[in-house]
């Protein structure tokens, strides 16, 4: 099973904690938002971290149909 | 016995301490405060973690409580506001803030689930639970004359106040007429609860006012056999205290 990470945008305000927690995975753009990257599997419960902590809700961890 | 109480009071104040703390971080939150220096997580992580512990503080101030012998609380009081024997107002705001605290705990863990517009609306009662938490220090509070006390609370409220104005004045543009009115409504509370403070905990005849039962008064102002072979500890206050406004320092 494999998974990646998503963004909503709409919720998104550019708090940045993805970013410091999973930053193998999470880049932020010059204003602050999220650039996602491919996930690792070992980097699943970070991610699941990440989107615990996000103070928006707006990470969300879902099922990669399209690999 | 005694020695449950001294518990009781100083995991309270304790719990008063974590709730300031807890606020203030959650204010830094919001209000992202963070860098390379403090990583907003850690900020973030501190809210939440600092709130475990202090729960942790939580259970023993209301475990003390209870088992205590000399006030009659009994373990109904734990949860349902308002119907003790003892203080039942001063006493059943810190059931609220209990209860509050705990739903606002458990909503939290479970974030993800319930989403975030619910999440956060209910979240706004963590200032009302750090209020209710305050006044039933005051109301009940056997060190509510002590100077070390007054001290505590007076910083406890000063860094909240700052906290909530930092959080209101920089709450970014627009609801101008929301933010005005919660500054107010924080400036009434700053007055009525200060005059309350005077006038009440702070005043002569307290205790009796309060609503401690008229049998736990009798045995403060002229000491029974259950409390003839204690010592009493001297505390700075007892010297401006009159006889039988605190039952609880004077017998214990």
């Amino acid at each position: 099973m494999t998974w990646r990470l998503r963004v909503d945008p709409i919720a998104c305000t550019g708090h940045g904690l993805c970013a410091e927690l999973l930053p193998e995975t999470i880049d932020l753009d010059e204003w602050g938002y999220p650039i996602i990257g491919s996930l690792s599997d070992g980097l699943l419960p970070l991610a699941r971290r990440a989107v615990a902590d996000c103070p928006t809700l707006a990470l969300l961890l879902e099922r990669d149909r399209t690999r | 016995m005694s020695l449950l109480w001294y518990a009781t009071r100083a995991t309270g104040e304790i719990t008063l301490l974590f709730l300031t703390v807890v606020l203030t971080f959650g204010v830094l939150s919001a209000l992202r405060v963070g860098g390379r220096r403090v990583p907003r997580f850690v900020i973030a992580g501190l809210h939440r973690n600092l709130t475990l512990a202090g729960l942790g503080f939580l259970a023993v101030h209301i475990a003390t409580t209870v088992a205590d012998s000399y006030a009659p609380i009994a373990l109904t009081d734990v949860v349902v506001p308002f119907g003790s024997a003892y203080r039942p107002i001063w006493l059943g705001l810190g059931t609220v803030a209990f209860d509050v605290l705990i739903v606002l705990t458990a909503t939290s863990l479970l974030r993800t689930r319930m989403g975030y517009r619910r999440w956060k609306a209910l979240h706004w009662a963590a200032y009302a639970c750090w209020l209710a938490a305050v006044v039933h220090a005051l109301g009940t509070g056997s060190d509510v004359r002590s100077s070390l006390f007054l001290l505590l609370a007076g910083v406890c409220a000063a860094v909240a106040l700052a906290a909530v104005a930092w959080r209101l004045a920089a709450a970014g543009p627009g609801k101008t007429g929301l933010r005005a009115g919660a500054g107010l409504l924080t400036l009434a509370t700053v007055l009525v609860v200060g005059a309350w403070t005077v006038s009440g905990p702070l005043a002569d005849g307290w205790a009796r006012r309060s609503g401690t039962p008229a049998s736990l008064l009798g045995k403060a102002s002229s000491p029974g056999p259950g409390t003839a072979g204690r010592t009493p500890t001297p505390r700075p206050t007892r010297a401006t205290r009159s006889a039988g406004d605190d039952e609880r320092g004077d017998g214990e």
